[in-house]
């Protein structure tokens, strides 16, 4: 499991959004997730990557509290011991 | 009374090209799609078409299907403002197997990496339903929405469906057709170990050296909608589906009825439907697999349903240029039935030679031949049997 700072966790992550099809100049630390047009089945996905890469486990619960990139990049930067 | 189903749009992606008109053009022409014993969409590229997020939420079923349908229903009229209410608007898309390259992706990263990294959109992608589903999002149709699953007569049974329901008043528009893509690995090992796929890669349909069919995949659709509609809003009539007829064998998992019986009752009943006799018929596309069960059943039914008009009445096989598209066949045929009449010709069964006892009807060999109306629109019928026993038939009008 990698470990990972900030920015490398931001840098995955917008990575996996534009494989999802949102768009890259788009993505920001405050974008919302309607904005990049991000839905509930791709933050399952985002989920799943962030438990294989970084061993972080994001419930359904704990998704509904993030509304933007930033509060993603925060909730696995702050479990990822980095 | 119920009313008359006019074509308004035709779409298509199958291994001829992308577009209707590949499809018509090149078959009418003679030429095959078939490379390496597999008639495969090689022109078509996902990525040309629909966004990344498409693309990838969608299996490639549904990818053809998004397609096919958008092209039949841009032609029909369908762009930024929908011309008829969407409310009345419907979508039917069959299907043999649905997403079955998803299927066996996921079953992959099962057994590979676990449960937990089974796709969230796996369920979406591989359901049957999909196509439907998808399309109609798309295009926002909210009429009634849903796949019919029958293998290779699934899509002549959504259109069947479709023409029902803007017969019946419940749409007065409806895009149906039919999508597969199972060139997979699993569906290639299954067929083949069944004896169903050609040994030689050749498609030969009522040939006397035929071995079995060609893998294909394919989409095709129409947008049907009552004649009344298409009129008021001065939209083009491609032609019509005058009639509709199905059965089933009850008789074997996958052999059909040896005498026709199943076959030859939905094309009695597709031409009461339309109210067209025998004399009436001037052309038949055939299922024509090029399976020996198959070719010579479908001959016999073929005979039983015309009698002695069976052997003036010109049979082609569009499988003799695409292979076996499996669920999305009856839909492909259909499209290539309407653009025929249209055209007033029968395409030929591509690289049919030898005559074959139990096949001795005309099966269109060397090109396509013009078709004579004798003063009246041409009418042909489509067939479509599947494994499990499933037959239907589709008899269809030029405008």
């Amino acid at each position: 499991m990698a470990t990972a700072n900030k920015e490398q966790i931001e840098e995955r992550m917008t990575e996996a959004l534009v494989s999802f099809g949102a768009e890259k100049d788009q993505i920001k630390r405050d974008a919302n997730w309607e904005s990049l047009d991000v839905d509930s089945l791709d933050l399952v996905e985002l989920a799943q990557i962030v438990e294989e890469e970084y061993g972080v486990k994001m419930k359904e619960e704990d998704m509904k509290e993030m509304k933007t990139v930033g509060d993603a990049v925060d909730f696995v930067a702050e479990r990822a011991g980095s | 009374m119920t009313r008359r189903v006019a074509i308004t749009g035709i779409g298509a992606v199958t291994p001829l090209g992308v577009g209707a008109d590949a499809l018509i053009e090149r078959w009418s022409a003679g030429e095959s799609g078939i490379e390496d014993g597999f008639g495969r969409c090689r022109e078509f590229d996902p990525e040309e078409h629909l966004s990344i997020k498409a693309a990838r939420r969608a299996d490639r079923f549904t990818q053809l299907s998004l397609v096919a349908c958008g092209e039949a229903l841009s032609q029909a009229g369908w762009d930024d403002e929908p011309p008829v209410d969407p409310g009345r608007t419907g979508c039917v898309m069959g299907t043999g197997i649905g997403g079955i390259g998803t299927i066996e992706d996921q079953l992959d990263v099962l057994r590979e990496r676990g449960a937990e990294a089974v796709s969230a959109l796996a369920v979406p992608m591989m359901m049957a339903n999909a196509a439907s589903g998808v399309v109609a999002m798309r295009h926002g149709l909210k009429g009634q929405c849903y796949g019919t699953v029958s293998a290779c007569a699934a899509g002549a049974h959504a259109l069947g469906a479709g023409v029902r329901m803007v017969q019946h008043g419940d749409a007065d528009a409806c895009v149906a057709g039919g999508a597969e893509a199972g060139l997979t690995p699993l569906a290639q090992a299954a067929f083949a170990n069944m004896g169903a796929i050609s040994p030689s890669g050749v498609s030969r349909p009522f040939d006397a050296r035929r071995d079995g069919f060609v893998m294909g995949e394919a989409a095709a659709a129409l947008v049907l909608e009552s004649e009344e509609s298409a009129r008021e809003r001065g939209a083009e009539v491609l032609g019509y589906v005058t009639g509709y007829g199905a059965t089933a064998d009850a008789h074997h998992l996958t052999a059909p009825e040896p005498s026709g019986d199943g076959a030859s009752r939905a094309i009695e009943l597709a031409l009461a439907d339309a109210e067209v006799g025998p004399d009436g018929v001037d052309w038949v596309n055939a299922h024509g697999t090029s399976t020996t069960l198959n070719d010579a059943s479908e001959t016999e039914a073929l005979k039983r349903a015309l009698g002695e008009r069976a052997g003036e009445i010109p049979v082609s096989s569009l499988k003799s240029a695409i292979g076996h598209t499996f669920g999305a066949a009856g839909a492909v045929e259909a499209a290539a039935t309407a653009l025929a009449l249209r055209r007033g010709v029968a395409p030929p069964t591509v690289g049919w030679e030898e005559r074959d006892e139990s096949c001795d009807l005309d099966y269109v060999p060397g090109e396509a031949r013009a078709l004579e109306g004798n003063g009246r629109p041409l009418c042909a019928i489509s067939n479509s049997f599947g494994f499990g026993g499933h037959n239907a038939v589709l008899c269809m009008e030029a405008a």
